[in-house]
């Protein structure tokens, strides 16, 4: 029987069974569109995590004061000051230390004609840019002289341009800040929001000494709300971590039974954490989608077997007529072919499609990857094959007399 | 006459589900000649129908040989025992056996379409078997649409269609009432006489056996009688 008078005999086959069809192409329909649903949204959480964490940088290390007790009322964190530029010099010499910037902080009102919008407003050093590995999507960033001439210089994030002016290439521009004004030199890329959901973007950078002097006045101008610090990439950050903890403690003479004024955090520890979580949400969509092309699977091979299993009779008649084995074996894999690359390019397309309706409809990102489209492609297409051509190959080999008996 | 088929001590013992294995054909020896219409009759589970499958390879003897046009043909490989059944044997059956999703037209160009020829050339070859049997009127209908008669004149059409030259008939007309089976066995003697096809028959009824010129009365295997009719 030659291929097109196969297909012609398979497409009949089919549409006199409509509903078996039916429901085998929706078995396959499900469990490839499950899993590359499910391996999406894994990947696309996992990617969000990863993206989130490099935005702040995982080799960090960020310092801040204790907050101050006072007749046992703890003061807010703004006005310690036991965290100082001098800790922040010296702590840059220590070693494994790559880089350390001081950060002064707060949220003000911020201006431009009518326009008004709060924000995070930092005063820095001008290696902060640097550490926190912050791109400018236009103009300059702080530079030393800004600093030493305390010049009324902001580097604005995205989102404060954008509630402010409605655009991004706001440079030059003059906005106010706690009415003082400032001069835009540049804008901040985007970077999105921290894993505490803060938003990143809106922020201010201004000269740590034009700060103090204009937005956040303190009694100790040389205290600080934070110190960042980068560990250099290969050495062991927790080495580093316990040894600057040495330096601040004698920096700060502080006794043997008195408690650490100032906590370390360590961003990998974070990252890690985090990281963990989300290989086990990954590993857990996975399991579910694995599962569920299990029972696709199982679908398949059960409507298969039946579907052979009952044309037993037909196969003996075929074989009565004239039909070779390869006859017989030819047209049940035709069949299953069909009914299974129906099934698989269906589901590809329902998976794909689906995929983006959770990532417009849910804050959940989803990234449909090909390994996952060709995996559940084909581990459908060779079990509805197989559990096609097995069956067949069976009744095929059988004498005709005892297929023909079959009812 | 030169005999078309023949089987030398031919046995067929049934093992399935048994402790003992039953002999169904016992060193059963049988010339048939070209051009003969030889009627089987005998008792339920005498061997009948068996040897019917046995002489049309749609089964395996246990022990024997089965001769066709001199050659031996019960150890051919499955695929040369495919064209045989294909090209050289028609089969006609009670139940009829078409294939319930075909129409009768694709029922009918099946053989060919196993020997590989174009569909266009199967259509007219079918059509003009059908013409010939009365049922061009019927070629798009389905075999269940179709009355018993009918259907068992599309499974003849299909066992002509290749032109065979043995058509093996298994109690073609058990499944048919007594007029429907005298047009049957009419259609049967005629492509007997004019076509010189010839055929192996197995019945019950003695009517219906005396249609062929050759009666072998079986019994447990063995062949009991032989008895020229005309």
């Amino acid at each position: 029987m030659s291929l097109g008078d196969c297909c012609y005999e398979a497409i009949i086959s089919l549409r006199q069974n409509f509903l078996r069809t039916f429901l085998t192409v929706l078995g396959i329909v499900i469990g490839v569109m499950s899993v590359i649903v499910m391996l999406a949204v894994g990947k696309g959480v996992q990617n969000q995590v990863t993206s989130t964490i490099e935005s702040i940088g995982s080799n960090l290390l960020v310092i801040f004061p204790k907050r101050q007790t006072s007749n046992n009322v703890k003061m807010p964190g703004v006005g310690s000051v036991n965290l100082t530029l001098e800790d922040a010099k010296e702590l840059g010499f220590a070693e494994g230390v790559d880089g350390v910037a001081s950060v002064i902080a707060k949220t003000l009102q911020i201006q431009y004609l009518e326009a008004n919008t709060s924000a995070r407003v930092s005063g820095v050093t001008p290696e902060y840019n640097e550490l926190r590995e912050w791109n400018l999507l236009y103009g300059n960033y702080l530079s030393e002289q800004d600093i030493k001439r305390s010049s009324r210089v902001a580097v604005v994030g995205l989102t404060v341009a954008k509630e402010l002016f409605g655009r991004t290439d706001v440079e030059g521009r003059i906005i106010r800040i706690k009415n003082v004004p400032f001069r835009i030199s540049g804008v901040l890329a985007e970077k999105g929001s921290s894993i505490t959901g803060r938003d990143q973007d809106n922020t201010i950078l201004v000269p740590l000494t034009t700060a103090r002097k204009y937005l956040i006045k303190s009694k100790y101008p040389r205290s600080v709300s934070y110190i960042i610090l980068k560990v250099k990439e290969e050495v062991d950050i927790e080495r580093v971590q316990k040894n600057l903890e040495l330096l601040l403690r004698v920096a700060h003479r502080l006794r043997d039974d008195e408690k650490n004024d100032f906590s370390i955090s360590n961003l990998a520890d974070i990252s890690s954490t985090a990281e963990t979580a989300t290989e086990a949400l990954r590993i857990l969509l996975a399991s579910i989608a694995g599962i569920s092309l299990l029972v696709g699977g199982v679908g398949i091979m059960n409507i298969m077997l039946v579907n052979v299993t009952e044309r037993t009779r037909e196969i003996g008649i075929r074989l009565a007529i004239g039909a070779s084995r390869e006859d017989i074996l030819r047209q049940f894999l035709i069949e299953s072919a069909l009914v299974c690359l129906t099934g698989g390019c269906l589901g590809i397309l329902f998976g794909i499609f689906v995929s983006f309706l959770i990532a417009s409809f849910t804050p959940v990102f989803v990234q449909v990857s090909i390994a996952s489209i060709l995996l559940s492609f084909f581990i459908s297409i060779g079990i509805g094959v197989f559990f096609g051509w097995y069956p067949a190959r069976k009744a095929s080999l059988m004498e005709p007399v005892v297929a023909l008996r079959s009812d | 006459m030169p005999n078309l088929i023949s089987t030398d001590k031919l046995t067929k013992e049934y093992t399935e589900n048994l402790l003992k294995p039953v002999r169904v054909l016992n060193n059963l020896c049988l010339s048939i000649g070209e051009g003969d219409f030889v009627s089987l009759m005998g008792p339920s589970g005498s061997g009948k129908s068996t040897l019917l499958n046995l002489l049309g390879l749609l089964d395996v003897p246990t022990n024997g040989e089965i001769f066709f046009d001199g050659l031996e043909i019960t150890r051919l490989t499955r695929k040369k025992k495919a064209i045989l059944r294909n090209i050289s044997f028609g089969f006609i059956f009670q139940g009829f056996n078409l294939l319930k999703r075909h129409s009768v037209l694709d029922n009918v160009m099946m053989p060919l379409l196993y020997r590989k020829v174009s569909r266009k050339e199967a259509s007219e070859s079918a059509r003009n078997v059908l013409e010939a049997t009365g049922l061009i009127d019927f070629v798009e209908r389905l075999p269940n649409q179709l009355s018993g008669g009918q259907q068992q004149r599309v499974a003849i059409c299909r066992a002509l269609v290749m032109k065979p030259k043995l058509i093996l008939a298994d109690e073609p007309t058990g499944n048919l009432d007594s007029v429907t089976a005298r047009q049957i066995m009419k259609i049967l003697c005629d492509l007997n006489c004019d076509q010189g096809i010839t055929v192996v028959l197995v019945t019950h009824e003695r009517e219906i056996a005396q249609h062929g010129n050759r009666l072998i009365k079986m019994r447990d295997g063995i062949i009991h009688d032989d008895e020229t009719l005309r």
